[in-house]
């Protein structure tokens, strides 16, 4: 586990300071070696009659180990992200947090009220309207009935829905909907919330909103834990992050080294919880990412980066087998996953004629954009040929970095085009 | 920004004392969290049922009332237990609506569970709200049922007497052994499927199993050992005590000869707390993992 303070700072200044100023804080969530087994029987035996007729017959388990031995605390104030790949552990984890699983060993305390947000609007009854919604979610999460009802003013005013009150959530629009069980979640107003993948509902706008209103929430004191494997969101605003792969605790700290060794791992292609056993990160495949990251045109690396704003994104591999012509192509997705555009290269002399490389290796490729994007959140795909014809990959369509557009207004579209308009009456 | 981060701690700050989380459980959250969520659960499903059709309340009131027109046509005309029985007909309706209380209760929470999957695996509350919201709602119909049965008992001219005070403590005796039954079928279905298939038969056998149609002293006039039977019957003793209380008071009293013996009702009162006691004991062991057996 590598001290966070130890890391190379990458953010803007005053966030050294805030990190100590964190560590200091108390703490509210301490967890120590959490073991969470899933008993999963092959055949799955439902029924008595099943047991009537076969009684002998053992039925056979295959246990999944989701948790293994997992510790951390999480401070006042902090924000703490749990990434990992699809079947990691980290829901499970956000689970057991939030008391809807009992994990099999270790030990939770934590401190101050909790809100943990599984879904956005979990809970919600179509058939009822959004007044009885809300007061049957507050009662849910622990309020008194009196309590819940004096929050329903609240959650109206900051979802805007205050005439629709009566109406069933039946005959809400979507985005009513997700308005309304943001509202809830945001007015929950508990010292600890626990979130997962909510803010991948929704477009861009929604989830940068509600990043927002987390965050003035932690001027006061809130903390949140945030579980999720979009890296933008846990470098933009993460204090610390955890990587959770095939249920063990693979890092703990700085948010932009857990984002890259999340990509790290997703080089390595196998799916966490398939096969089990293999060896460690990214052993199959014919390269091993060593590095991703932008940075200005200055050399200085970046989080995310301005509208506007050219920035270099490089990418530094290393060969683990030898390439004959290596060529890498990369892909731009925007928040929808909808591509934006592609650039790639392949390694060339200087003469023209392509180069191999040798295993051990390492491969650097520095791309200067030229910056047309959009404000939103983006993500990098990169593939890359062994030799440079099709069906020859080393790796195909594997996700690599997650960044941030920021800007002040929302701009339709997916990049400027500058358009020179001229309006003149004609006569 | 980081000197306001210092001062907007809040108050609770001083108060932040680490304890141990264990999980989920049939209680967590103690019992007025308990309370509150099972009567907003019951209350608002109740509402739902009865707003939600044109006709309402009505329909609560004449579903048993169908049914106990059909019977008292049989058993009166048919089977002519009608004319030996003291006031055969709001009997019959009594008993009909009380054990309506059980059946339907213990219907409905069968799948219950399982069918509140979406806030089981995704939210934090006390297990057990959900099948004593669903005995809380067959109560709220049960009580407006009984608003009707007193009706008819005063149209049939049963007259008033002290002991109809006591009402409250049939309908809280029916509670709890309705409680307790729905607790374990509710929280075993999860794992065992066949409940579901199973319930309906075995809560029709019961129907005729326990004083209902007829009243005990029948039965044990006519065949001794079916009586014998019928009297281990846990809900043969509220039942009895409604009709000695409410309709006839020389009704035989539960545990006299006519209504089994002593023994006899010794055991039923055995099998009830039996119950009681599977009941808690199987939902606390079942509601930590709940979750994960859906």
């Amino acid at each position: 586990m590598s001290d966070p303070l130890s890391v190379e700072g990458t953010r803007a200044g005053g966030s050294q300071s805030r990190r100590a100023r964190l560590r200091a804080a108390p703490i509210l969530i301490e967890v120590r070696e959490l073991e969470k087994t899933f008993v999963i029987p092959d055949r799955r035996v439902d029924t008595l009659k099943e047991r009537v007729v076969h009684p002998l017959r053992k039925v056979e388990y295959r246990e999944l180990r989701a948790l293994r031995g997992i510790s951390f605390d999480v401070h006042q104030g902090e924000f703490f992200g749990i990434v990992g790949r699809n079947g990691s552990g980290k829901s499970t984890l956000l689970k057991v947090l939030a008391s809807i699983y009992r994990a099999d060993a270790g030990r939770i305390r934590m401190a101050g009220r909790l809100a943990p947000f599984i879904e956005l609007g979990v809970g919600f009854n179509p058939e009822l309207t959004a007044r009885e919604n809300v007061v049957l979610n507050g009662v849910m999460m622990g309020l008194g009935r009196r309590a819940a009802a004096r929050r329903l003013d609240s959650v109206l005013d900051f979802a805007e829905l205050r005439e629709f009150v009566d109406l069933k959530l039946k005959n809400y629009s979507s985005g009513m909907m997700v308005r309304l069980a943001f509202a809830v979640m945001v007015q929950a107003n508990a010292d600890v919330m626990l979130v997962d993948e909510v803010l991948a509902v929704g477009d861009a706008a929604f989830g940068q909103k509600c990043m927002d209103v987390f965050r003035e929430r932690r001027q006061s004191g809130k903390t949140l834990v945030l579980v999720t494997h979009d890296m933008a969101t846990v470098q933009a605003y993460c204090d610390r992050a955890m990587l959770i792969h095939d249920g063990e605790q693979r890092f703990l700290g700085d948010p932009e080294e857990a984002a890259l060794r999340y990509y790290r791992l997703n080089f390595g292609g196998r799916q966490p919880g398939t096969a089990n056993g293999a060896g460690a990160d990214g052993e199959r495949a014919d390269v091993s990412l060593l590095d991703v990251w932008l940075e200005d045109l200055a050399g200085a690396r970046l989080a995310d980066v301005q509208e506007g704003q050219s920035f270099r994104f490089n990418v530094l591999v290393e060969a683990r087998a030898d390439l004959k012509s290596p060529t890498l192509g990369f892909e731009l997705l925007n928040v929808d996953d909808v591509s934006v555009f592609g650039f790639g290269t392949t390694l060339e002399k200087a003469d023209g004629v392509s180069r191999r490389l040798a295993a051990g290796e390492r491969l650097r490729v520095s791309a200067e954009i030229d910056n047309r994007l959009v404000p939103g959140r983006y993500s990098v795909l990169c593939s890359i040929s062994r030799s440079g014809t099709r069906g020859d990959d080393a790796l195909r369509d594997v996700r690599i970095a997650d960044f941030l557009v920021k800007g002040e207004d929302p701009m339709p579209g997916m990049i400027f085009v500058r358009a020179r308009v001229d309006a003149s009456v004609e006569r | 920004m980081i000197g306001r981060f210092e001062r907007d701690v809040p108050p609770s700050a001083t108060d932040l004392v680490l304890r141990d989380i264990r999980g989920p459980s049939a209680l967590s959250g103690g019992w007025r969290r308990l309370w509150e969520l099972s009567y907003l659960l019951a209350t608002t499903d109740f509402k739902r049922a009865y707003f939600g059709t044109a006709l309402g309340y009505l329909w609560s009131v004449a579903r048993p009332l169908l049914l106990f027109a059909v019977l008292l046509e049989v058993f009166t005309h048919v089977f002519r237990l009608g004319a030996q029985v003291e006031h055969y007909p709001v009997f019959l309706l009594f008993n009909m609506v009380l054990f309506g209380f059980f059946q339907e209760s213990s219907s409905t929470a069968v799948p219950s569970i399982v069918g509140q999957e979406g806030i089981v695996r995704k939210t934090q509350f006390p297990r057990l709200a959900i099948p004593l919201a669903v005995v809380l709602t067959a109560l709220f119909n049960l009580v407006l049922n009984l608003v009707v049965v007193f009706v008819f008992i005063l149209v049939f001219g049963v007259s008033p007497t002290w002991t109809w005070l006591l009402l409250p403590v049939i309908i809280a005796m029916m509670f709890v052994i309705t409680l307790a039954v729905s607790m374990i079928v509710s929280s075993l279905y999860p794992r065992f499927r066949d409940i579901g298939i199973i319930w309906t038969v075995f809560v029709t056998a019961l129907f005729y199993a326990t004083p209902v149609l007829y009243p005990i002293e029948r039965v044990e006039a006519t065949s001794h050992r079916l009586g014998q039977v019928i009297a281990l019957n846990p809900f043969s003793p509220i039942l009895e005590l409604a009709r000695k209380w409410i309709i006839s008071p020389d009704a035989p009293a539960p545990g006299s000869a006519a209504a089994g013996g002593p023994v006899r009702l010794a055991i039923s009162l055995a099998i009830t707390v039996v119950i009681c006691v599977m009941a808690v004991w199987v939902f606390r062991r079942e509601a930590p993992r709940i979750a994960e057996a859906l």
